[in-house]
């Protein structure tokens, strides 16, 4: 067997893990390993500006493939600097590897240089973590990792390695375990027949149905299935933030998203709902606004890989624990089998009544003088043809860019939805771009939100990552400043974005493509002149209306249903 | 409603640290915790007694199953069980206050596990009503000093918590 150092050690797992990119920032108790990773050139190191973006990117990578990304982060500020992007992963139940050198073994709780108890830090924030205590265990704690990240319900994993269990002059015999077995975790692999039958049932007597899909069906690769079902029965369909591309967005039977910021028709026909198919999504507080309300004639069935998900802030009828992908095609075996089919007559006048509630409303917005962000989203939609990876920060824009870009795709729709990250949007881009450099790749953001990672456009630059900025300038913090108008009589604390850096020539010193754009004349030749620059990254800056809000939005507590759909009307 | 839960956890370094901060983290009350290997030591068995809806506690019980270290987890209060606490209590014990002392003591089966010409350290071993029992049984009597162990849970019968 070859003997190998510690250090080696980790970046031949990551190797053997089939890993091509890992996302990081040196630092003493790393240098072990960035040695090792000097001498190889299997496995790619790139290096960021900060390690949030490491933690972002390797995010991001996870969010488009559905396999675990791998951040590489020194001790004390480097770990810190990835808990954001550690968090923001965790929400969203995004596989991801952080690997974070500690100092040496023997130093532990004296405060030594740049000591952080990282598995403390991070405990709340993680599906798991591991402490390296002996250099040959390495390579079983690394495939355990990737396992547990990858698997269940995903999430990420720390593996926290104090640096002399790196040391080059120790040696091992290294090995890389084919497969796990660990007594306490065995993620489940199919649902309860029994419940499957049931909710099948339900389902195929329901009057007016709702399938109602989040994250899980997109990180569960159920897309497939979900589609399948929903065609079969001619039922309606609405995605969570994290669930967006799941089900065609431009297809007939979709409601587009549902909840604070949801479409009118999803959230009514949630509220008038007599069964409702929850599928991988969990209830937050963003989507069933007050839970007591919460669609008082539907009866549901939820399935999910993680009991705690289910019946957690909204009773269910039926439970079922599993994989979407697997409990999905049982429920399509059990349609066609069955007898009874769905009734065709309710179900034609639920349709009726779900194509008047999308002529009442249907994501209208009023134009003015100004060019207003949502103009900004369906023309990126129509230049990219809604084939683009979309990555957003948060804000406005992001809730714009959820309503307005019609995915059509799981995966394209990369966004922090959990934790709401501003920052999020660039590094996510850049994750990407790098493992589908084919790919348009946009990253919706706001003059807010793009300068709390800006610095990762000299990264662009070393890499070669020409992702496209749709910088949506409304000069402000138009998500903080819209609830100020609607809450707070229009005070406008700390909402107003001054002394905005100059952005053209700030990407232009970077040594990227700049562009401003006023008027909405001059914004489809130069959105696809900036997709035409394949190689090149643009920065384009659009002003937008600072004045829009965003609608509908739900008046707080309420039901799904009470919502207001402008700055006077409601419902 | 109180309840106990047991749970088997590998006797790994931060496992225990992972079931205490989810209860902070979720913001589940903890009334008592103990925790010791098992006969096979690479096996804690953990007890926590909490106080919440039925909600609450299978949020609780969810929660614990999702934690990587979590071999099994039971609710004991959900079947018959049997439930011990020991609790030493350091008492004054002056004049006619060592009869009275010794006379309750007696009664719920209490040990005098340690005299001084001044104090009497009692060792009562029940479940937890019990030792609250005791304590106020003790009336005028001064307490120096209280040290429970928290309770411990077993289910009664063949019902075995095993991996
Ligand atoms: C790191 C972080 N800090 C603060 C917030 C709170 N927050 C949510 S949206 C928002 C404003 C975002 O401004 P901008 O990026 O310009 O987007 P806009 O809403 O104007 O489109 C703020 C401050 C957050 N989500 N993340
Ligand atoms: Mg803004």
């Amino acid at each position: 067997m070859e003997l190998l150092s510690g250090a080696e050690m980790v970046v031949r797992a990551l190797r053997d893990e089939g890993v091509k990119y890992i996302y990081g920032y040196p630092g003493g108790a790393l240098l072990h390993v960035y040695d090792a990773i000097f001498q190889q050139d299997e496995v790619e190191h790139i290096l960021v500006r900060h390690e949030q973006a490491a933690t972002h990117m390797a995010d991001a990578y996870a969010r488009a493939t559905n396999k675990a990304g791998v951040a590489l982060v020194t001790s004390g500020p480097g770990a810190t600097n990835a808990v954001t992007g550690i968090a923001t992963a965790y929400m969203d139940s995004i596989p991801m590897v952080v690997i974070t050198g500690q100092v040496m073994s023997y130093l532990i709780g004296e405060d030594a240089f740049q000591e952080t108890d990282m598995l403390g830090i991070s405990r709340p924030i993680v599906k798991h973590s591991f402490s390296v205590q002996r250099p040959e265990d390495i390579p079983s704690i690394i495939k355990k990792a990737f396992h547990i990240a990858q698997s269940g319900r995903p999430g990420p994993v720390v593996v926290d390695i104090p640096k002399d269990m790196t040391a080059p002059t120790e040696r091992y015999p290294y090995d890389y375990p084919a497969n796990v077995k660990m007594r306490s975790y065995g993620p489940i692999s199919r649902g309860h027949s029994g419940q499957i039958k049931k909710a099948v049932d339900m389902l195929l007597a329901a009057k007016r149905p709702v399938i109602y899909t989040g994250g899980g069906v997109i990180m569960g690769d159920a897309s497939e299935e979900l589609i399948k079902l929903a065609q079969e029965l001619n039922y309606p369909v609405t995605n969570t933030l994290m669930g967006l591309g799941a089900y065609p967005g431009t297809d007939r039977q979709s409601l587009g998203m549902l909840g604070m910021h949801g479409s009118y028709e999803a959230n009514m026909a949630m509220h008038h709902s007599d069964f409702i198919l929850a599928v991988g999504a969990r209830f937050d507080d963003r989507v069933t606004n007050g839970t007591d309300k919460f669609c008082p004639t539907a009866r549901i069935a939820h399935i999910d890989i993680d009991p705690a998900s289910i019946s957690k802030t909204i009773d269910v009828d039926v439970p079922i624990v599993g994989p979407a992908k697997a409990v999905l095609k049982e429920m399509l075996e059990l349609v066609a089998e069955a007898k009874a089919k769905p009734d065709a007559e309710a179900i034609s006048s639920w349709w009726k009544q779900i194509d008047e509630w999308r002529q009442r409303h249907g994501g209208r917005f009023d134009l003015g003088d100004k060019m207003k962000p949502q103009q900004v989203i369906e023309m990126l939609s129509k230049v990219t043809n809604g084939d683009a990876f979309v990555c957003s920060d948060v804000g406005q824009h992001q809730m714009f860019a959820a309503q307005y870009y019609k995915f059509n795709k799981p995966n394209r729709w990369i966004n922090s939805g959990g934790l709401g990250t501003m920052g999020f949007g660039l590094p996510a881009a850049m994750g990407v771009k790098l493992n589908f450099p084919e790919a348009d790749v946009a990253c919706v953001t706001g003059e807010g939100s793009i300068q709390m990672n800006i610095q990762e456009l000299s990264t662009c630059k070393q890499y070669d990552l020409p992702v496209k900025i749709i910088n949506l300038n409304n000069q402000s913090l138009g998500m903080v400043r819209q609830w100020q108008d609607m809450n707070y009589e229009s005070r406008h604390s700390q909402s107003y974005m001054q002394s905005l850096p100059d952005f053209i020539k700030l990407a232009e010193s970077y040594g990227h493509v700049g562009m401003k754009v006023e008027r909405y004349e001059d914004l489809e030749g130069a959105m696809r002149e900036a997709f035409a620059m394949k190689d090149r990254l643009v920065f384009m800056d659009i002003y937008v209306d600072p004045m829009e809000h965003v609608y509908p939005m739900q008046v707080p507590r309420g039901a799904m249903r009470d919502m207001w759909l402008n700055k006077t009307e409601r419902t | 409603m109180r309840h106990i839960i047991s749970v088997l956890l590998e006797n790994e370094p931060g496992a225990l640290s992972r079931v205490v901060g989810l209860f902070s983290q979720r913001n589940y009350n903890i009334e008592s915790l103990t925790v010791a290997p098992t006969e096979d030591p690479t096996l804690s068995r953990l007890t926590v007694t909490t106080i919440g809806n039925d909600r609450v506690v299978e949020q609780i019980t969810k929660q614990l199953n999702k934690l990587i270290d979590v071999v099994k987890v039971v609710d004991l209060s959900e079947g018959e069980h049997i439930e011990r606490e020991v609790m030493m209590i350091k008492l004054k014990a002056n004049g006619q206050m060592r009869a009275e002392i010794k006379r309750t003591a007696d009664i719920f089966r209490g040990h005098i596990i340690d005299v001084t010409p001044n104090t009497y350290t009692v060792q009562l071993i029940g479940d937890s009503a019990k030792l609250d029992a005791f304590i106020a049984a003790l009336g005028t009597a001064s307490i120096l000093e209280v040290v429970r162990s928290g309770v411990s849970g077993i289910a009664r019968g063949e019902k075995v918590l095993s991996v």
